[in-house]
């Protein structure tokens, strides 16, 4: 996944002097009965492009909303800028939202539009124009101004909704499902839109997703939630290398988990996951007590394939049950031990008549023994 | 195209011919010549005329259209407001019993509805006039507003007045410059319809009406025990082309608009 920008440049989560943007303590929210966000505490730093990824039900939505008022939580505080924002309704908050269905207004132009909410701020009127017009610039819709809604093309209403949601410089942009609505190709080049408008205001952005790839790319945080909890915050590249949960770890891209049982070597651990195979060797800082229960996880592009056996810390021999042919790449589903099937990802690299290995072959599967992670939840 | 069936053609031509019929004659009677209402003497308008010259006549009318302006509007304004809490206000304490009240009025017999009038306005020591008729009609205009608005309300995406609340708007700014303007058509049909029912209610304003203030039903059904003059007849002639212009623009303005703004609205959700 293409990484505009390296996060080592960024990362004021790491900093303790780093005062955060937002911060949820201990909130709660219940519609009812049932648990929406489940006593969640979470800090936002100012310029992040935070992502907040999750199953539809997960209660991504509701902290989207309690952010943007029109939710208030039921117990716990959010604080914006050091200020509770409980008490606030949507119209005095620092915050503006893009709806998934964008929102526009159909009686209006696309200039009225994003005029809307300048007219309804402190803004002098003769200011309006000129920043309308930035915006317009900005998401490259001078032509359309004068359109109403529904002439012009979803795309261009996506950037519409962005313009009157980024027109009155709010301090927070909350973007719900943004692209959600795109077609493929149209999402990819929006994605890298949304990154450099990010950049270029120096805005906060929080965007509620479901789609993996989309949070990936654009966050510089990822925020994974079940069940109204969030399981882990981190960096794209931590959520995908070095997930902390076997939900994680599966929720995120395609992964191999093997269930064991740990023993303590020199420099890290053993998982022993059945009696009549190696032990996968593991180096890790922070080795597990040994005889505890575990997962083994490993990408299935971690894990390479060849015929002869390879000289390698962990070696497998099985037998290739399936191949998922997705054009640049192929998955090899490999039976390694009666019913225990593992995933292997190789590039495409020679074309398909002068493939290596086919159905039904003996091969080898091997990792060095840092590419996989132990996970004990 | 369906094939041609003599069944439809003939129940289609019964149902007009038992609709319309009555009205066809009268329309023809109210051009007759004679002063006797069932003997054709040949065409004229010259009852037409006269009628603009009847002074009682005129003055019903003009109490008439004061009566159906005042009552479609407070009706308009009461029952949008009441379809837009019945839709915006969620599950709350009573919600059915409250909606069931707003449409009961609907169903009950204007007799009834007329009567508890008359004997609410008498225990308040009201006197009778154009006021209590209007009161009297925009109870029962607000119900048919609120129908029609509601369903209007129903299809509106919420999303449109959040947006509008997230970018500055207090409630009320946001009705007023979002969810107002697009349901429009809906209102103006809803008051096009209270205006059309007040114009042609005889019983209700029969119960409510004083001595000074004879709307032109209760002018015409009273004529009419005297004997049927041509002059009704093109009285009710006149009353039939107002109510069906009436009605035809409430539901080409209900149909044609909002169908249109709906499919915007439509058009501008999908991408």
């Amino acid at each position: 996944m293409a990484q505009l920008k390296p996060n080592v440049f960024f990362a004021p989560w790491n900093d303790p002097a780093e005062k955060p943007l937002i911060q949820f303590k201990n909130v709660t929210k219940r519609f009812g009965e049932s648990i929406a966000i489940n006593n969640l505490t979470l800090d936002i730093y100012a310029q992040e492009f935070f992502a907040l990824l999750g199953p539809s039900g997960c209660g991504k939505t509701t902290l989207m909303r309690m952010l943007g008022g029109f939710e208030t939580p039921t117990e716990g505080q959010i604080f914006l800028d050091g200020v509770d924002i409980g008490p606030f309704p949507p119209n005095e908050r620092p915050v503006n939202m893009m709806f998934q269905s964008y929102a526009l207004f159909p009686h209006l132009t696309v200039w009225e539009n994003i005029a809307f909410g300048l007219k309804r701020s402190d803004m002098p009127k003769d200011q309006i124009g000129d920043r309308v017009g930035k915006m317009l610039k900005l998401t490259q819709l001078e032509k359309f101004a004068k359109r109403k809604p529904h002439q012009i093309s979803g795309g261009q209403r996506q950037r519409v909704a962005l313009a009157r949601s980024l027109a009155k410089a709010p301090k927070l942009l909350l973007l719900d499902e943004p692209l959600g609505a795109l077609d493929k190709k149209l999402r990819n080049e929006t994605q890298f839109e949304l990154m450099d408008i990010q950049e270029s205001t120096g805005t906060t952005f929080v965007i509620v997703t479901h789609d993996q790839e989309e949070a990936m790319t654009v966050a510089s945080r990822v925020a994974v939630m079940v069940d109204g909890q969030l399981v882990q915050v981190a960096t794209p590249d931590q959520i995908y290398e070095a997930p902390t949960t076997t939900y994680v770890a599966d929720f995120i891209g395609d992964v191999n988990l093997i269930e064991g049982k740990s023993s303590l070597t020199d420099g890290g651990m053993d998982v022993h996951w059945d009696d009549n195979q190696p032990a996968i060797h593991v180096t890790t800082d922070t080795p597990l007590a040994a005889r505890t229960s575990c997962h083994f996880a490993i990408r299935p592009e971690k894990v390479s394939i060849s015929s002869e056996k390879p000289n390698a810390v962990n070696v497998m021999k099985g037998k290739i049950i399936d191949i998922a042919y997705l054009g640049n790449i192929s998955t090899y589903y490999v039976e390694i031990s009666a019913g225990v099937i593992f995933k292997a990802q190789a590039t495409n690299n020679r074309r398909l008549s002068r493939r290596t290995y086919t159905w039904e072959d003996e091969i080898y599967l091997s990792w060095t023994d840092t590419a996989g992670v132990v996970l004990t939840e | 195209m369906r094939r041609f069936s003599w069944f439809n053609a003939t129940s289609l031509t019964f149902g007009f011919v038992f609709l319309y019929l009555p009205m066809l004659i009268l329309i023809i009677y109210s051009f007759n010549e004679s002063r006797l209402v069932t003997v054709w003497a040949g065409f004229s308008t010259q009852w037409y005329g006269e009628l603009f010259q009847n002074k009682a006549f005129l003055d019903a009318a003009w109490i008439t259209i004061k009566v159906a302006f005042w009552s479609s509007t407070l009706a308009t304004i009461l029952g949008t407001m009441a379809a837009y809490i019945m839709v915006r206000a969620g599950r709350f304490r009573g919600r059915a019993l409250f909606s069931g009240m707003i449409y009961a009025p609907l169903v009950m017999p204007e007799v009834i509805t007329g009567l508890s009038l008359l004997l609410f306005f008498i225990a308040l020591d009201v006197n009778r006039g154009i006021l209590t008729i209007v009161l009297a009609h925009t109870t029962f205009a607000m119900c048919y507003v609120s129908v029609v608005v509601t369903s209007r309300l129903v299809s509106f995406d919420e999303a449109l007045e959040e947006a509008a609340r997230d970018l500055g708007c207090t409630p009320f700014d946001a009705f007023r410059s979002v969810t107002l303007p697009i349901i429009m058509p809906a209102v103006v049909s809803g008051w096009l319809l209270a205006f059309t029912l007040s114009l042609d209610d005889l019983v209700i304003a029969t119960f409510t009406s004083g001595p000074a203030s004879t709307t032109l039903p209760i002018k015409i059904f009273s004529a009419v025990r005297l004997g049927v003059t041509p002059e009704i007849n093109a009285l009710s002639t006149i009353m039939i082309l107002i109510v069906t212009v009436g009605v035809i623009i409430a539901s080409l303005i209900s149909r044609g608009v909002s169908i249109r703004a709906k499919a915007d609205e439509r058009k501008a959700e999908q991408s």
